[in-house]
């Protein structure tokens, strides 16, 4: 691209290059490798995570391109399964589960709660290692032959029937799963023994109580799913009888442990992004939030709840009726702190001073993009509706609007925000903004029409399918098309700022918040002193009065 | 809109438009707060005022709280109500049997008649089918009838519709079977009931489900056990059994329906009627689920005098 400015990097009006940050202690591959520095882990996470979503990506836009004709041309049928398992299990396990709380929990968790690191250094390091040795499993998989069950491993398909690589990949989520674990865990006791003095609960960034209210997800809903792995490893090496009824098992129960885990996992998704935008959106309207205590309690009541709520994948498996009449309801009462945390964003917005920076525009398409979601979740929710549209294209979309338009623009939304403070420089800033705004148009273009095509009828999962579907795929797979491009972008100028982008102060945006109060990047002990708090999180018509500031830059 | 072809479709049809307009109102309201806003509020506008801003509501909160609740719990009772009402399933209607199979659906009218991922039905007229898998879990579904039910192997699943349109309309397997999931489809083939008559009686002369267990029956002696005749032998007698309640040797009272007659037969020593001995052998692997369908039909035949 030939826009891009091609001037000789200006030397930096930084102050002298004397200053050791965590970025410049040690160049030598060990001191990365190696290191204990929860900053450097992040960004150890944030590459590892990127590699997974680029070939979860290029899974996902061959499965789309391959639905552009309902014969399915363009890929054999096995070859289709197999992709779009691929794309749900890397998508899932390898990159949203861990993308927040990985990347930006693990920078911003010592920074924020003032701390010079998080409880347990190594073991941090050692679950980021967990994490690429599970990764490892299941790319080996993808390269063997791949494995075409579905992330969701519905036994006795993949119990007994499908002959592909189920047990590596099986593997590979059940190390990963430990990884997860590790983090909650010293995200847990970190947020309880490390904060600085002063930090009380009700003075926690938001960001803080959405990871907290994650960890206790991960902690205690993982080793559910590393049960459920183990069972189907156990039927498919021994012959054990758990799920298959041919051997006397239950396929009913894999279904209750699975969704067990992976429901209360979509909030492992969805929660942090929901702290990320109780961040941005305070510091772009320079006011307190609306409601601090309802949105930090609504995170902790969306975790407790969402243990409660996995039946609501079995409306139409054979569970009993009333299991079916107590799983909705359950279902109805996570949508009420949901609910609440977009009344009190919205509600944040009246009176401020907006301004429309890159973090906010994502901020802002969250909202919109988490109402969609969360209000079609009322349709599957309902139990006569959910009969039709279960295992439609409608669900594909419900989830997609909840796990990539929620997740992943609270995702991109958090990496825009911190990025000044992670690498001391600033991003192109148009540049930014013209790909949030595209992602947002193809996220829509991609994902709305799934919901027509849902309800029409067109079932999940198909390579083949009847023609009149055609309009609606192509329409879909354009969106997907400019999607692609729009996370492209970012993907470039970010690294592109790594050498080029101006140089920043140690708080661009004006925030309140700890890690503001260090240096960009910060140095790798954090802070030189332990910070005192004495204040509220966000007092930010105070932090505009005293510094004189109309607000960011 | 898809379609609405049975009895259920217009039901859920409408649960559905009201939460596309629920849906629609309060994305927009959403959607206005915050351009209204974005717009007035922007860092820009000077001549705003910005003073005395409230930021914790709790009365706000509470209210707000408690309409969510009330609205959310009167979907989930309309949601609740038609999908109780509708998994009720009349007892008029005629009887299909459905076995699903990696790839394909195969079906059994009660005078025999066998189609394979076809199956025709007549109009205005109840029709219920009971389902089970061979292999792994399939789900039948028909978009244009609003019905969907997972197809398990190991045990019988029912569902019913009534259609109210003649015509042809697709059947999904929507449960992701392995390979060809996406080519396990077919279509239901709605006719008027006179045509349909003819249709079902129109090909050669077909043995029903009932005949056919009578012969499976009687090659696989089991009548040297349960006598039909309703004298008690080895065996409990099995005449008049089906539908009614049975009691268990473990003190247990049980309905013999088709899941208990299908585990009794493959698992015979897993539940006992009271007063016999655990002596009979299993027939697992010594029949498969048609000709299981067809023991039960005729064990249901003798049911009925």
């Amino acid at each position: 691209m030939s826009i891009i400015e091609r001037s000789p990097p200006i030397q930096p009006v930084q102050p002298p290059r004397a200053r050791r940050h965590y970025l410049n202690s040690g160049y030598s591959v060990a001191s990365w490798l190696l290191t204990v520095d929860h900053k450097r882990i992040a960004l150890l996470y944030l590459v590892s995570i990127t590699f997974f979503f680029v070939i979860g990506g290029i899974a996902a836009t061959v499965v789309r391109l391959d639905l552009m004709t309902p014969q399915g041309d363009l890929v054999r049928t096995e070859t289709y399964n197999k992709l779009f398992t691929a794309h749900g299990v890397i998508m899932v396990f390898f990159f949203l589960i861990p993308s927040i709380p990985a990347v930006l929990g693990n920078f911003l968790v010592p920074l924020m709660i003032g701390a010079r690191d998080l409880a347990f250094p190594r073991l941090n390091l050692l679950s980021w290692y967990i994490y690429m040795l599970g990764g490892a499993f299941t790319l080996y998989a993808l390269l063997a032959g791949g494995v075409d069950t579905g992330w969701t491993f519905y036994a006795p398909y993949s119990s007994t029937y499908s002959n592909t690589y189920v047990m590596a990949t099986a593997v590979g989520i059940f190390i990963t799963g430990f990884s997860s674990i590790l983090t909650g865990l010293n995200f847990v006791v970190s947020i309880h023994k490390m904060r600085a003095p002063g930090l009380t609960w009700f003075r926690l960034p938001l960001f803080i109580w959405s990871i907290y209210a994650t960890s206790i997800i991960m902690v205690l809903g993982t080793p559910v799913l590393a049960i459920s792995i183990l069972l189907v490893a156990m039927e498919r090496l021994f012959g054990f009888g758990i799920f298959d009824p041919r051997l006397g098992g239950d396929p009913i129960l894999f279904q209750h442990l699975f969704w067990f885990y992976s429901h209360p996992a979509v909030y492992i998704m969805i929660l942090p992004s929901m702290g990320v935008v109780s961040e941005i959106i305070p510091c772009f309207c320079r006011r307190r939030p609306f409601g601090y205590a309802f949105i930090g309690f609504s995170s902790v009541a969306i975790a407790v709840f969402g243990f409660l709520v996995w039946g609501h994948h079995l409306f139409v498996s054979g569970q009993s009726v009333y299991a079916g009449l107590v799983f909705s309801m359950l279902s109805y009462l996570v949508a009420i702190p949901s609910a609440i945390k977009v009344f009190n964003w919205t509600a944040s917005m009246h009176k401020g001073s907006i301004s429309f920076e890159t973090p906010m525009l994502y901020a802002l398409g969250f909202i919109g993009l988490f109402t969609m979601g969360g209000l079609t979740g009322l349709f599957v929710a309902a139990l006569a509706v959910d009969v039709h549209v279960h295992d439609t294209y409608f669900v594909v979309a419900h989830f997609h609007y909840i796990m990539v338009g929620g997740a992943v623009m609270g995702y991109l939304g958090g990496i825009h925000f911190w990025w000044p403070k992670m690498t001391g420089r600033m991003y192109p800033e148009n540049w930014a903004r013209l790909s949030a705004i595209l992602i947002f148009f193809g996220f829509n273009l991609t994902f709305f029409p799934q919901y027509i095509l849902g309800y029409l009828g067109m079932p999940r999962r198909y390579h083949v399918y009847p023609p009149e579907f055609q309009v609606l795929n192509v329409m879909s797979s354009a969106g997907a098309s400019i999607l692609a491009v729009g996370y492209f972008f970012p993907l470039t100028y970010l690294l592109w700022s790594l050498w080029y982008g101006k140089p920043t102060t140690s708080n661009p945006w004006n925030a309140t918040g700890l890690e503001w109060q260090t240096p960009s990047p910060p140095p790798t002990e954090n802070f030189t002193e332990t910070p005192i708090v004495v204040d509220e999180a966000y007092d930010y018509e105070r932090f505009d009065q005293q510094v004189g500031t109309g607000g960011a830059r | 809109m898809p379609e609405q072809a049975s009895t259920l479709a217009p039901h859920v049809d409408r649960l559905y438009l009201s939460l596309i307009g629920m849906s629609l109102f309060f994305t927009l309201l959403i959607t206005g707060f915050i351009l209204y806003f974005a717009i007035k509020y922007r860092r820009g506008n000077l001549g705003v005022d910005r003073s005395s801003r409230t930021h914790r509501g709790v009365s706000m909160e509470v209210s707000v709280m408690a309409v969510l609740f009330t609205l959310s719990m009167g979907i989930f009772a309309w949601g609740a109500t038609l999908y109780l009402s509708s998994s009720r399933i009349p007892s008029d209607g005629m009887d299909v049997r459905v076995v699903a199979k990696q790839w394909m659906w195969k079906f059994q009218h009660s005078n025999g008649r066998r189609e394979i991922n076809e199956l025709h039905v007549p109009l205005g007229q109840p029709v219920k089918l009971t389902m089970i898998s061979e292999d792994v879990i399939h789900s039948l579904y028909v978009p244009a009838f609003r019905i969907k039910r997972d197809v398990l192997p190991g045990s019988y699943a029912s569902c019913w519709f009534e259609a109210t349109r003649t015509g042809e309309f697709h059947l999904f397997c929507a449960e992701y079977c392995g390979t060809n999931h996406s080519r396990m489809v077919g279509r239901i083939v709605v006719m008027e009931p006179a045509e349909y008559g003819d249709w079902l009686g129109g090909t050669s002369p077909t043995e029903s489900p009932a005949v056919a267990g009578e012969r499976v029956f009687e090659n696989l002696r089991c009548h040297t056990c349960h006598r039909s005749n309703g004298v008690a032998t080895r065996g409990p007698p099995l005449a008049g059994l089906f539908g009614h309640e049975v009691k268990l040797a473990d003190g247990r009272t049980i309905v013999a329906d088709d899941t208990y007659l299908r585990e009794s037969i493959l698992r015979p020593s897993s539940k006992v009627v009271a007063g016999y001995q655990p002596i009979m052998p299993t027939f697992d692997g010594q029949v498969d689920e048609e000709q299981l369908i067809q023991l039960i039909a005729y064990i249901k035949s003798l049911a009925q005098p």
